[in-house]
């Protein structure tokens, strides 16, 4: 049989392709929907919360931070609960990582707060002495792109069904509801409604008067993000 | 007439070898300052403020893996096929006006992928999954490149006069599937500008941006899938092919065992695709599917240890080559680090090594044992091998050759121990505990224990580097000074006397 394929490139070509494809078929496919469906108490991502989920993603946080707690007592211990399959449910892409250079992110939002992370960003070797991270300061100039965030909400809103201006329910039994804009000046209204709530915590006079304008600086963004992770 | 040796015709294959050795010069630069910057974190501002956003770590690290992956390995890979395929087919490129056109039109279209790679990592337009990283309009010219590569196989398949494919054929169409199905799927995705608001405004925010079509767990599995084959068929399938013609042809030697050959072709190709669950051990993908991933990892030995067998028994009663012939030396080292390579990566496959392995350096020293000690290595010696054929010269310098191999192979040993000591230091530092069950360590006390290590591997990863502009400049006075000779060199080795 072997001997025949070899001579016919044709029918090689399928043979290997079947050899090939029928593993990711039978590993993807049978968990597929129900590793769909988010947990109680999972909301989708605010305009701002996004909008800062990207500036993780330009800036590649996720080559030195994993998001992804391993249920080892270990990590539990140190990040907090180990991670469920529901809670990336609003993940596209998942930000798992592959190497930890840096600590997980996963709940950083439970035991970091905003000015914590306005002084890291700018001196991360002045907050944790020792630390190989390199400062970013040009996240409190560069300007966020709410519009393309707005764009991602409406679009995963539309292909995917995910639940903006809907009711969420919460673990205690309430529900929330997470705004989407109806139009780019609604949405730019409600992320920077939220960004006046995260500037409150802020030092930087230059981010504050920049708010003030109504710009929102990437760390802005990126800070609703951090705090976001629970 | 039909006695006459054939003309094959090497166009494409020379542009491909230029472009393989220059990416591979950005690539591993680019790798060395990542290493640099570890250890030194100044090494972030080498061009001062201003530019920090992009000679940042995390800005550059992409910018590494894409550079040596479909930079350096692609279009060695191409430049290997390009002149391996016509030999093997007993076609000549030349033949047929419509395959060299395509053959052109691959190596530019390639290019300018690549530039637009460069450039939007730079500006931070990225998808963010590993290797995957391309927005969806370079996807796109990702997947007419490859259809045009394709077509060229088996373009050049079809109007061979050799009717039986030889062994690195079924290895370059296996490179072509593999890598057409991962990257298609993985690569899924749904253009934001298609979002249309309540106020009926459509087309909002950055053209270029999209979202994936997998959310979370999934999205891991497909990338996963995707990034552990990526590096089935970008580091072992094709680099197989290559050995499979560039080891007989250099040391005078049949290949071993063709019933090996088959075994480990076809058992490479069932076994692998399994193996993508070990990237997610303890992660919040079902149970079953990280068992699977573990337990073919391990069977992923028999078939890679089949080639990597198959190829040092080809050098049975011949090993004085191995001392006598630095082009011999290149691939026999580099099929040992295979079998090294697909042996460690089994192990830490294996759950519970895993747990103490996994986002560790670890990880880091595996990929490139296997990357410098055996794709690098491999690539290298297939230019090498190719060069005097296609230009029809001498290669420059033989000495110059060995003391290239010395040296990359100590920045190779340098690399690989470091890591491991790196890794398993912090993996065990993480999870150690107190007398009283609390952690004994805080994350930054496992951060500035590895300083000396990451400085060892910065070592390494630059005598790596400072032996590929050795190879560089070989080839490149290869190229351009030596005598021309009359007819491409047939029989005899240029490594042989």
């Amino acid at each position: 049989m072997f001997h025949w394929l070899e001579k016919h490139p044709f029918f090689f070509a399928v043979a290997v392709f079947v050899t090939i494809a029928f593993a990711g078929a039978i590993e993807i496919i049978p968990n597929f929907a129900q590793a769909s469906r988010p947990t109680i108490g999972t909301a989708p991502y605010s305009t701002l919360e996004l909008a800062g989920r990207h500036v993780y993603i330009k800036n590649s946080c996720n080559a030195c931070h994993s998001q992804l707690v391993r249920p080892f007592k270990s990590e539990t211990d140190r990040y907090g609960h180990y991670s469920l399959s529901g809670e990336y449910a609003y993940d596209r892409p998942f930000l798992w990582g592959s190497k930890r250079t840096g600590p997980d992110l996963m709940r950083v939002g439970n035991y970091r707060t905003t000015d914590w992370h306005e002084n890291h960003m700018k001196d991360p070797a002045g907050v944790v002495p020792g630390s190989i991270m390199p400062s970013y300061r040009w996240l409190f100039k560069n300007d966020t792109d709410i519009d393309t965030a707005f764009a991602e909400q409406l679009t995963v809103a539309k292909f995917f069904s995910v639940p903006y201006n809907k009711p969420v329910p919460m673990k205690d039994g309430s529900s929330i509801v997470v705004k989407m804009g109806s139009s780019i000046e609604d949405a730019k209204a409600i992320a920077l409604a939220e960004a006046k709530l995260i500037v409150a915590d802020m030092k930087d006079q230059d981010v504050k008067d920049a708010v003030a304008k109504n710009k929102i600086p990437e760390i802005v963004a990126l800070i609703a993000y951090l705090n976001s992770l629970k | 007439m039909e006695n006459r040796p054939l003309e094959y015709d090497y166009t494409v294959a020379k542009m491909f070898m230029v472009s393989t050795i220059v990416l591979g010069i950005v690539g591993m630069l680019i790798g060395v300052i990542l290493a640099f910057q570890l250890a030194y974190p100044d090494v972030n501002l080498m061009l001062g403020e201003k530019f920090a956003e992009y000679t940042n770590f995390s800005r550059l690290r992409p910018l590494h893996t894409d550079a040596v992956i479909f930079g350096f390995t692609f279009n060695g890979i191409f430049a290997t096929w390009y002149y391996v395929g016509q030999r093997v087919l007993k076609v000549s490129m030349a033949e047929s006006r419509f395959l060299m056109f395509l053959g052109k039109f691959h190596f530019w279209a390639y290019m300018l992928i690549i530039v637009a790679v460069v450039v939007s990592l730079l500006a931070g337009v990225t998808t963010s999954k590993e290797y995957s990283e391309f927005e969806w309009p370079i996807d796109i010219a990702v997947v007419v490149v490859w259809v045009s590569w394709g077509v060229s196989i088996f373009g050049l398949i079809g109007i061979r006069r050799e009717k039986s494919l030889y062994i690195s054929v079924w290895y370059y169409i296996a490179t072509f599937l593999g890598i057409a199905m991962l990257y298609l799927f993985n690569s899924m995705e749904i253009p934001t500008f298609l979002g249309q608001s309540a106020a009926g405004e459509s087309g909002i925010g950055d053209w270029y941006h999209s979202v994936s079509m997998y959310a979370g767990t999934n999205d891991a599995l497909v990338q996963w899938w995707y990034g552990h084959n990526a590096v089935a068929f970008g580091f072992t399938v094709p680099i197989v092919a290559m050995i499979y013609y560039f080891l007989p042809k250099e040391s005078g030697q049949a290949i071993y065992s063709y019933k090996l050959s088959l075994l480990s072709f076809w058992g490479l190709m069932f076994v692998y695709l399994w193996a993508g669950g070990h990237h997610l051990l303890y992660s919040t993908v079902p149970d079953w599917m990280q068992t699977m991933g573990s337990i073919f990892s391990v069977i992923l030995i028999l078939p890679s240890w089949g080639s990597a067998i198959n190829m040092l028994l080809t050098m049975k009663g011949e090993w004085q080559q191995v001392a006598s012939s630095p082009l011999i030396k290149f691939m026999i080292l580099g099929s040992t680090f295979y079998m090294f390579s697909t042996l460690e990566g089994p192990i830490q496959a294996i759950k519970s090594v895993n747990a103490i392995a996994h986002f560790t350096d670890w990880i880091i020293g595996h990929v490139h044992d296997g990357t410098l000690g055996w794709v690098g290595f491999m690539i290298m010696a297939a230019l090498y091998h190719m060069a005097p054929r296609v230009f029809k010269r001498e290669i420059y310098s033989k000495s110059l050759m060995v003391m290239q191999f010395w040296i990359q192979t100590l920045g190779v040993v340098l690399y690989f121990t470091s890591m491991w000591v790196a890794g398993i230091t912090q993996g065990m530092m993480w999870r150690a505990h107190d007398e009283f069950g609390n952690l004994a360590y805080s994350f930054i006390d496992t951060v500035t224990v590895l300083h000396p290590y990451y400085a060892i591997r910065g070592v390494g990863g630059l005598l790596y580097l400072v032996g590929f502009l050795m190879f560089a400049y070989n080839i490149y006075k290869t190229m351009s000074s030596r005598r021309v000779e009359e007819s491409e060199l047939q029989s005899a080795s240029p490594m042989g006397a």
